[in-house]
């Protein structure tokens, strides 16, 4: 299969107005995928089902990924003038990434058997734009996962034939699998509460009126 | 008279459903989750003209304990044990692909015998879960019991190695990263040897049963049908895809483990029917017997674990990776992302029963109802992997 550097470029030939960029992976298994953008989600996955050469006719895995906000330190060496001198002194700078949603696909070729091809699309934020282009109407394995996504994450998906929760039931409200989920306080908590467990349970207690109880008994002298 | 007339018009008007929540003159019957065939809590909504099966809605989740999130929250060794509890009937291949993701996400080698014992090990997986596929395949055609526990007494002499190899029947936790958990002594291997030998005489018996029988045939011949260009895009995987004649098996393609190695074939279907799916278990058992047969002959000595790989405070580098395997209900995948901490900061499972479920409706549009209950069979859905 031809590299990724190759593909892009057919890719931007092929759909004009396309933004690829390629994200590096370092890990050992040098998986690196192409970020695609949302717009033109549609045309480039259609592009890479029916190219003759790729034929990614096998939509393997749909999966989402959670990103919260973080700061990403860097360090750059720059030379400044200290004291009449010039000397290297490394400066670390602070970006800071807003959080977002992705939904990563994995391709292969059922005809070709080549594989994988890893497909990105990022969402701009956590909470309002939260929307991306459905590719269920080219794979149809997307189904499904993509349903899954949407419970678990809370990507919407446009142009989705049937976009409704699929692993917890329909009335339930937040997205489990984000990272900054809290699990609702209505557990049946232990019958005899301890650590964490009784922490959160004396949210339930009733506040007791003063001379009520064992606190006030006092010791005998 | 003509009140009369008006009602025996009014009788042969068809019956309007009561309740229906779809359109026409169908009737919405719920079957599941506590149904004896859909093996497992799941449910489907169908909505029936007379007997024939018009609309057709899975609902799953019942199980559903957010396997990818307890992931998340545990160490990478940690999560091997939850692998089991996936599809708990293949906890060796679970194992495995598990162990192959976070080996490619870490760039670690297995040496030579561990990746025969894991070979052996997922062959034997393979049977097992082949037999007793058709056994609950042919007890929700009507033979009931007795084909089952033909199936299960084979099924039991495979389980009673795994015990006896890695402490539990089901749950083995065999597989660790790099490597394998214990070492099968000789005379394990010989007593594998001998059930994998005659094990070849049970699929004869069965397949006689199977063949030619006419119920069989009658239930299975044309009925839910797959073309393979809906196969291909649905995504499904395993003896599913293969017998609507797609030659795709991960074993072939991706030639992980030492399977380039071993003499076998894949098995292709022809008309993409139950049978035919029916039939591909059977010849996939013949060619898992041909591979452990070699897999017998040629394992190594050596060590079984690869020692360089650190137990506490195993932290792959940053990045991801997806690795998968040919399971035997199809491609099991794992994808993981690290940032470098102990835990993995994504942690997903590609199950092949829950996407092989996608297309179930449309295999199932314009069958009776008692043919649902065939075709889901032939799916082989494990609620554990489905739900997650």
């Amino acid at each position: 299969m031809e590299g990724l550097e190759q593909i892009k470029a057919r890719i931007e030939a092929a759909v004009p107005g396309a933004k690829i960029e390629i994200l590096q992976n370092a890990s050992p298994s040098q998986q690196h995928s192409l970020k695609i953008d949302n717009q033109h989600a549609g045309d480039v996955a259609k592009f890479l089902r029916d190219d003759p050469a790729l034929r990614l006719d096998f939509c393997s895995n749909v999966t989402g990924v959670d990103w919260l906000d973080r700061t990403v330190k860097k360090t750059v060496k720059v030379k400044k003038v200290i004291d009449g001198e010039e000397k290297e002194v490394s400066e670390t700078t602070e970006e800071k990434i807003t959080g977002y949603l992705e939904a990563v696909y994995h391709l292969f070729s059922m005809s070709h058997k080549h594989g994988p091809v890893i497909i990105r699309m990022q969402t701009t934020d956590r909470a309002q734009n939260v929307c991306l282009t459905s590719l269920t109407p080219i794979w149809r394995s997307a189904e499904f996962q993509e349903r899954e996504i949407f419970d678990l994450y809370g990507i919407r998906f446009d142009g989705h034939p049937d976009l409704r929760r699929i692993l917890m039931w329909d009335e339930f409200e937040d997205h489990p699998m984000r990272k900054d989920y809290r699990e609702p306080d209505d557990y049946e908590y232990e019958p005899t509460p301890h650590d964490e467990v009784l922490e959160k349970a004396k949210g339930h207690y009733v506040s007791r009126p003063e001379l009520d109880g064992a606190e006030k008994i006092t010791t005998q002298t | 008279m003509s009140a009369v007339i008006e009602t025996l018009e009014a009788m042969e008007r068809p019956p309007v459903s009561m309740g229906s929540r779809l359109e026409g003159e169908l009737l919405e019957v719920s079957m599941g989750p506590q149904h004896p065939s859909t093996h497992g809590v799941f449910r489907m909504n169908v909505a029936l003209e007379g007997e024939i099966v018009r609309k057709l809605k899975p609902v799953f989740g019942y199980l559903h304990r957010n396997h990818e999130k307890i992931g998340e929250s545990v160490s990478y060794l940690g999560s091997m044990p939850y692998t089991d509890r996936l599809d708990y009937f293949c906890s060796m291949t679970n194992n495995w692909a598990y162990a192959l993701s976070v080996e490619k996400l870490a760039g670690i080698e297995v040496p030579e015998r561990a990746e025969y014992l894991r070979i052996i090990l997922a062959e034997l997986t393979r049977l097992q879960n082949h037999v007793s596929l058709l056994g609950f395949l042919l007890n929700d055609m009507g033979a009931w019991g007795t084909p089952l526990m033909y199936a299960f007494r084979e099924r039991e002499k495979i389980l009673d190695l795994f015990e006896s190899l890695s402490g539990s029947r089901m749950m083995c936790d065999y597989m660790r990263f790099g490597g394998c958990r214990v070492d099968a002594s000789p005379e394990w291997l010989a007593r594998a040897k001998k059930i994998v030998d005659i094990f070849p005489r049970f699929v004869d018996e069965l397949e006689q049963l199977i063949v030619g029988n006419e119920v069989v045939i009658a239930r299975t011949q044309n009925v839910g049908k797959l073309s393979r260009d809906l196969a291909i895009s649905t995504g499904i995987t395993g003896p599913m895809l293969r017998a609507c004649g797609v030659n795709y098996d991960v074993r072939k393609v991706d030639c992980y483990g030492f399977y380039p190695r071993f003499k076998f074939r894949i098995p292709l279907g022809e008309h993409g029917d139950t049978y035919d799916r029916l039939m591909m278990r059977i010849l996939e058992m013949r060619e898992s017997v041909g591979i452990l047969k070699q897999a017998f002959e040629q394992i190594p000595t050596g060590p079984i674990i690869n020692p360089k790989v650190k137990i506490r405070a195993f932290r792959p580098p940053v990045g991801e990776a997806y690795g998968r395997i040919e399971a035997p209900k199809g491609e099991l995948g794992f994808y993981l992302i690290s940032d470098g901490g102990p835990n993995p900061y994504r942690y997903r499972v590609r199950p092949p029963s829950f996407i092989n479920l996608t297309i179930l409706e449309d295999m199932c549009l314009g069958h009776t109802v008692a043919d649902v209950m065939v075709i889901l069979g032939s799916i082989d859905i494990v609620m554990g992997e489905v739900d997650r």
